[in-house]
């Protein structure tokens, strides 16, 4: 296997971040979302700069997920102007070409007994590719890439469905990112980790923000783990979608008003915060 | 009491196997279970087992029906399958969730297509070969329809092949990489159905599982990989269909028998298989927890 690399394209993503001010990742101009005839939310106006790592934060059914969808492209907006990357939501454009990767919350329920997971990590690659073609060298070095970048290599060969709830976020996120994408949603990714698990994965996202510069959007419903991590948050209070630093989300007003129930901020002698229900 | 015998050796089964005859079996039950192998691993892979069953229930009162209004019967058992499948596609929605309205209309086709039945005062028959397939019926127009059909599958397969398992995988995540995955469900039913209106024809509407489902779930068992699963799958149908075809001559059973039989039988021995090395510990279905434990990982 020493196949000279294929010259690495330049990587869009790799940009530094004291460059000339980068277009924001997200565009979001008053947008609404309507589904089923009921308001999820309104008034978005924000934007979220690139090379950032962003908590989408809000109770339950405020509306979370549907703002990733809309990110997506799988949910319209009913009012309003997205740009992602600089193209509407679901153009076919960045989503499309790979800009985009996306972890969703459950992966692979049925379908994980009939494939590897290296199998699944190529489909981010040449998934949405029409016509029988061979996989190329070329492509077998990317998801190999990709497997080692989120440290799965051990387990690339196995079916999903033996693996454990964390390796098998490994997979999905090394399925996200074998497109060389420049933003990464993620559906809450730690749900059903321990916290071992949890941690592992969160550094891994504090990698491919740091080193790759990739834009990450994650949706949570506890930020703790997040925290270190964390640049800030769009956070769906009463209806109404904002974006704060994170300075501005870990407050105890908010956070309080935002969960409906009493929230306590508290910063360790160590400096490190980290938030509680009291 | 009689005495039965449950076999009888026929002296005369290599004339039998080598007639006209059973030279259209041959050639129809070797492209049926081309077409069983190519879509039978997308079938598991999507959940959409009991759709096909089901689908080649819808199937029956199109055979009954066609023979009532004087059409062919693979005409009609095909409007109705592929019909069935459409409205199954366009539904949408994940099979696991319409299991109850599946079966409903499974059994109200079945219900209809014995009313049909007894309308048509010759055709019972008809009703017997669309429940349990007559492979040895096969005439040279049927082969002739059943080669367009397999290569109009292969070719659709080849060209839908990645989407698809993208598609099939995880709906959403392909969803958001710009594939149709409303539009490629619909296209699969419809494939399905084509496949189902051969299978019936070989297998028949009762036993069907055993030749399109069955063999593509013991592939899956062997290899988790999609192209190798499909072709064990097809392999396994193929050696199915011509040593069933084979015994049926040299012991006189009805076809049908022979081929499930030979399907159900490989399918219990790979599971029985994999049972025992799961037990010892090389895992070819493996415990998720034992996992974590064998690859800790270093971040």
């Amino acid at each position: 296997m020493s196949t000279p690399e294929a010259a690495p394209a330049p990587a869009p993503a790799a940009t530094a971040p004291d460059d000339s001010p980068a277009p924001p990742a997200l565009v979001f101009d008053d947008v609404s979302v309507v589904r089923g005839g009921r308001l999820v939310w309104s008034e978005g106006t924000f934007e979220i700069p690139a090379g950032s790592v962003t908590a989408i934060i809000g109770s339950n059914g405020s509306g979370k997920t549907t703002m990733l969808k809309v990110v997506l492209g799988l949910v319209p907006t009913s009012s309003g102007r997205v740009e992602v990357l600089g193209h509407a939501p679901g153009d076919g454009g960045a989503s499309g070409r790979g800009d985009i990767g996306y972890v969703p919350q459950d992966y692979t329920s049925t379908a994980g007994d009939a494939i590897r997971a290296r199998d699944a990590v190529l489909l981010g690659l040449t998934g949405n590719r029409w016509a029988f073609s061979r996989t190329t060298r070329e492509q077998r070095d990317r998801v190999d890439e990709a497997l080692a970048a989120v440290d799965a290599t051990g387990f690339a060969n196995r079916r999903v469905s033996q693996l454990s709830g964390g390796q098998r976020q490994r997979v999905a996120i090394a399925q996200a990112i074998v497109s060389r994408p420049r933003l990464v949603v993620l559906d809450e990714p730690l749900a059903a980790l321990d916290l071992r698990n949890q941690r592992e994965i969160v550094d891994l996202l504090g990698r491919l923000n740091r080193d790759l510069g990739v834009t990450i959007l994650v949706v949570a419903h506890d930020l703790n783990p997040l925290l270190s991590v964390l640049d800030g948050a769009v956070y769906l209070l009463d209806g109404h979608a904002h974006h704060a630093p994170l300075s501005g989300v870990v407050d105890e007003d908010l956070l309080s008003h935002l969960y409906g129930t009493r929230i306590e901020v508290v910063r360790t002698p160590q400096g490190e915060l980290f938030m509680r229900s009291v | 009491m009689r005495t039965v015998d449950l076999v009888t050796y026929q002296d005369n089964w290599w004339e039998i196997l080598t007639s006209d005859f059973m030279r259209n079996a041959l050639l129809g039950g070797t492209i049926v279970a081309l077409a069983a192998g190519l879509i039978g691993y997308f079938v598991i892979v999507r959940n959409t087992a009991f759709a096909a069953h089901a689908l080649a229930h819808i199937g029956l009162p199109g055979a009954t029906g066609a023979v009532l209004i004087g059409i062919p019967v693979s005409l009609g058992l095909g409007i109705f399958a592929v019909g069935g499948a459409l409205v199954i596609g366009a539904l949408g929605k994940k099979a696991a969730d319409r299991e109850v309205a599946t079966g409903t209309v499974l059994a109200l086709a079945t219900g209809l297509g014995l009313y049909f039945n007894s309308l048509a005062t010759k055709s019972s028959s008809t009703m017997t070969n669309v429940l349990f397939g007559n492979l040895l019926a096969i005439t040279n127009e049927q082969l002739v329809v059943f080669a367009v059909m397999l290569v109009a599958l292969a070719a659709a397969v080849g060209l839908i092949y990645r989407p698809l398992l993208f598609a099939s995988v995880d709906s959403e995540v392909a969803e958001a990489r710009g594939v149709p995955v409303r539009t490629l469900s619909v296209v699969f039913m419809a494939l399905l159905g084509l496949v189902i209106t051969m299978a019936v024809q070989v297998v028949g509407t009762l036993l069907l599982f055993a030749l399109v489902v069955t063999p593509a779930a013991t592939g899956i068992q062997l290899t988790p990989r999609p192209k190798r699963a499909m072709a064990v799958s097809a392999a396994i149908s193929l050696v199915s269909v011509w040593a069933g075809l084979a015994f049926s001559a040299m012991l006189n059973l009805p076809p049908s028998f022979v081929v499930v039989t030979i399907a159900c039988l490989v399918w219990f021995a790979v599971w029985l298989a994999a049972r025992a090395s799961h037990r010892a510990g090389g895992a070819i279905v493996g415990a998720p927890s034992r996992a974590t434990e064998e690859h800790p990982v270093h971040a």
